[in-house]
């Protein structure tokens, strides 16, 4: 019921937006740049909402672990990160997010660095010395300028201790895949004090997951100062570009989740490799989501369009219009093909929600391989199209100009 | 050729080679179009910059493969398993660590390490005339030509390298006193029978992985045209051409990477690699890093034939040529001006050839017609008897080795925390490896000896710059 509703929503805005761009003539590059501003600061708002939801639902869960509270935990990840994935689009463009990403949403990890892991089913490189550090069961303290130290420490991206997967891991644990339907099956246990404590080190855990979602949360409070209006910061650099600048920066960064990092580093990969070791969220079976929201977020930025949290919508001046007015055509055919990647992505929602998760629908042989490798098709499809509308725009290379960093 | 200065040089090639390049290069652009300004740890994992997004998707799976470490066969992750049964490290990263530089083995309990031995014995038979023509070396008969310290379960590992140093001392002409560290190479804890007493030993670290594909792309021509193998104009240098075997095209061709240019093409130096480093077979590699005598290595499971799908290997290969060289620092400070000045003054510059345009390469648009400055000319040079290995590989004797690239050399103490460079990472800073030059490099060390405090440390922060 959901998705037709969606379908029809989206097939309203196909035929309507033409009309509306030739209604209002006067859509200028400002206008695009100040509302795709808007859209990030109400996105990364509700993302921070959302990750204070998050974090207090783990201080109750913390305060007295049973099923219930863990639950309620991960039901609050889930919606977290469902609000997040769609703020990914404003990565690779914009610096600012590009630099600070790693800090919250960084992956694959080694979750060996972080707590007890089944060894059998745990791979990771050789030549990473803290593939196995166990920070939990060490004795140095928990705090959040330790656990930052670990990012990357010895020079393997794989360690990765703070950020939306650390959580995630210390909520689900390892995805051991028993039964296919499940994903990581930790026990609320191993947050009980004294004796009931399981695989040790309960206190020196909760304190690791407090801490890290503590951290979470005041990251993501700087990431909603560099968008807030009218302050001195990174919004203010940004509207300040030259007008070209900051559009190249949109589409380069809808170009490049759609396909470098999308379609290629999360869905391609992992489809190849055939392994959940290569999916986005493997802990707790979300990959699904992910994928559909990041497309959703390309789709936000090109269509000015964003439905926030509280389920009212922010819409405004868009970069389809502004393409319009240069090339109906380019702007028709990257809304249909914006549209094309979104329902492939749905049949991937769907089976999952069916009770196939992405990490079974990617395994060898699977009869679902054919429905990932259509959205790849369709966000290669996408990416082509994004090349083609900011052409028509007038942005003849989509990549930074090397001097710019100087 | 050799001996002209650094402008004739520059100009000679600029005639024949670019007729592309209509402007002075921009020193900052070491890798022309390609070239990356991030100055972070990352500085050697970026894509070309002027790749087209279209294309990156290639690049972050390539990444993906090359990051994410390799398991035993059987596993459900089917695409990477066949890990060993012998190798070095489960991933390329293991040793190229932010796809930047190893260093030698930093204790005997240094279990993992990003540098590796090669093993060969001295050609004695007509068979071995025969292996040469495509190995480039004879392998030790026990355990091939490459020491693998490690194994899967079930399978013994190969042995342990040990490396025990000698410090040299001397002293620069202004008095100032320097140490060299000489490396002495041994194996212990051998699995598979002694060693061939005339077994030839080499050690290399992990070189850098930028700009690959740009060397690539280098015309044949303009390499040759370098070449004086005889040393014809009489100023000590000769530069030779390594001539290698081409599995592809079954065909000899000139080398172009490794320490001792062994390699024709970054497709078979990436498989070269899969195969002796992580033990992954491939179309072009399809048998096993087993020795006939490594029963246990023969007998455990492969992970598919070959291991690696054509398809991921070029992912990686595509990789591996596309990552962007880090952009040159400070080109305007004077002091790495006055330190460029004293490089080429001291010869260094008619090795270490700073500039080329890049001709046509098939498949790679964003490499093609580049003005680079990789700062070698990819030939091979006597070097003395201190930095011989002893060990020939191909047309390379044992005292030869290829000029090494020196782009992106001052990013390697950022990205990767440490200052060993040379083959073997002998040497603990820049000047350390400058001194360790000899033969036909003998001259232009002979003036390093010279300089004054001042003018050498123009010369390292120079090379720093870089």
């Amino acid at each position: 019921m959901k998705r037709s509703r969606y379908a029809l929503l989206i097939a309203t805005l196909l035929w309507t937006l033409p009309f509306q761009t030739h209604a209002t003539p006067t859509v200028t590059p400002p206008q695009v740049i100040e509302h795709y501003s808007s859209i990030a600061y109400a996105n990364y708002s509700d993302t921070l909402s959302s990750a204070k939801v998050l974090q207090s639902t783990i201080n109750d869960f913390l305060a007295k672990p049973n099923a219930e509270t863990q639950q309620a935990a991960k039901t609050a990840w889930l919606k977290a990160r469902h609000i997040y994935s769609q703020t990914e689009v404003f990565r690779f463009g914009n610096p600012n997010v590009d630099e600070w990403e790693g800090r919250v949403n960084a992956w694959p990890l080694d979750e060996g660095l972080i707590d007890y892991v089944k060894t059998d089913a745990y791979e990771h490189e050789d030549g990473n010395k803290f593939a196995t550090a166990n920070i939990i069961a060490g004795t140095e303290p928990i705090t959040a300028e330790r656990l930052q130290s670990y990012q990357e420490k010895g020079g393997s991206e794989a360690n990765v201790a703070i950020g939306y997967h650390a959580i995630e891991f210390l909520l689900w644990g390892q995805d051991l895949n028993d039964d296919p339907k499940q994903s990581g099956q930790r026990s609320y246990s191993d947050y009980l004090k004294d004796n009931n404590c399981t695989h040790g080190n309960c206190e020196r855990r909760a304190e690791y997951l407090k801490t890290v979602t503590d951290l979470l949360v005041d990251d993501l409070e700087t990431m909603v100062k560099d968008w807030e209006p009218n302050q001195n910061n990174y919004r203010k650099s940004f509207t300040a570009l030259d007008e070209s600048e900051a559009i190249r920066r949109m589409f380069f960064g809808m170009g490049s989740l759609s396909l470098g990092e999308l379609a290629g580093q999360r869905m391609n990969v992992a489809l190849i490799a055939h392994s959940q070791e290569d999916e986005h969220s493997c802990f707790s079976d979300n990959t699904h989501d992910d994928i559909r929201q990041n497309i959703q977020g390309i789709q936000n930025i090109y269509l000015g369009r964003y439905v926030k949290a509280d389920g009212t919508t922010l819409e405004g001046v868009s970069l389809a219009q502004l393409v319009n007015s240069k090339n109906a055509s380019a702007d028709t055919e990257l809304q249909n093909k914006l549209a094309d990647s979104l329902k492939k992505a749905e049949a991937i929602v769907k089976t999952a929600q069916d009770g196939v998760a992405f990490d079974q629908q990617i395994a060898a042989d699977a009869t679902y391989n054919a429905q990932v490798k259509a959205t790849i098709d369709a966000l290669k499809n996408q990416t082509a199209a994004i090349e083609a509308a900011a052409t028509a725009v007038g942005v003849q290379n989509l990549n930074p100009e090397p001097l710019e960093a100087e | 050729m050799r001996g002209l200065s650094l402008l004739v040089a520059l100009s000679c090639s600029t005639s024949l080679y670019a007729s592309m390049a209509e402007k002075a290069p921009d020193l900052r652009l070491s890798g022309g179009a390609t070239t990356t300004f991030d100055k972070s740890v990352n500085a050697f994992s970026l894509p070309a910059s002027n790749m087209s997004i279209l294309r990156r998707d290639q690049f972050f799976i390539g990444n993906a493969f090359f990051t994410q470490p390799w398991v035993s066969a059987p596993s459900s992750t089917t695409a990477r398993d066949g890990l060993g049964p012998l190798f070095n490290s489960n991933s390329c990263q293991g040793c190229h660590t932010k796809d930047g530089r190893g260093q030698p083995p930093q204790s005997r309990e240094d279990t993992h390490f990003t540098s590796l031995i090669r093993l060969s014995t001295p050609p004695t038979t007509a068979d071995h005339q025969v292996v040469l023509q495509t190995l480039g070396v004879v392998p030790e008969p026990n355990y091939g030509d490459q020491l693998q310290p490690v194994a899967i379960q079930g399978v013994p590992a190969e042995g342990k390298p040990v490396v025990e140093y000698e410090t040299i001392k001397g002293q620069f002409k202004d008095g100032s006193p320097y140490e060299l560290l000489k490396p002495k190479l041994s194996i212990t804890d051998l699995k598979y029978g002694a060693l061939q007493p005339s077994t030839l030993l080499s050690m290399r670290v992990a070189p850098v992985m930028v700009g690959m594909g740009l060397l690539e792309a280098v015309p044949e021509a303009a390499i040759l045209a370098f070449a004086d193998p005889n040393d014809k104009n009489g100023d000590g240098i000769s530069g030779r051409p390594n001539k290698v075997w081409n599995i592809k095209t079954q065909q000899s061709q000139l080398g172009r990477f490794g320490w001792k240019a062994s390699q024709p093409t970054v497709a078979q130096q990436t498989a070269g690699a899969f195969h002796g480093d992580i033990g992954i077979t491939s179309s072009l590699f399809p048998a096993q890093s087993c020795m006939p005598q490594q029963t246990d290595c023969l007998a455990a499971p492969e992970g598919g034939k070959p291991e690696v799908s054509d398809e991921i290997l070029s992912q990686v290969t595509f990789y591996a040529s596309t990552l962007a060289v880090p952009a040159r620092r400070t080109v305007t400070d004077p002091q790495v001006q006055a330190g460029q000045v004293i490089f080429n003054k001291s010869t260094c510059a008619s090795c270490h050839i700073p500039h080329y345009v890049t001709g046509k390469t098939v498949g790679f648009p964003e490499l093609e017609h580049q003005s680079i400055q990789p700062f070698t000319d990819l030939l091979l040079h006597d070097m003395g008897d201190g930095l011989a290995d002893s060990r020939p590989d191909f047309a390379a004797t044992g005292s030869e080795w290829r000029t090494p690239p020196l782009w992106g050399i001052g990013m390697i103490e950022k990205v990767n925390g440490h200052t060993r460079f040379l083959h073997d990472g002998r040497a603990r800073n820049l000047m350390e490896a400058v001194l360790w030059h000899g033969g036909e490099a003998e001259n232009a060390k002979q003036a390093v000896l010279q300089l004054k405090a001042e003018e050498r440390d123009a010369l390292i922060v120079f090379l720093n710059s870089l």
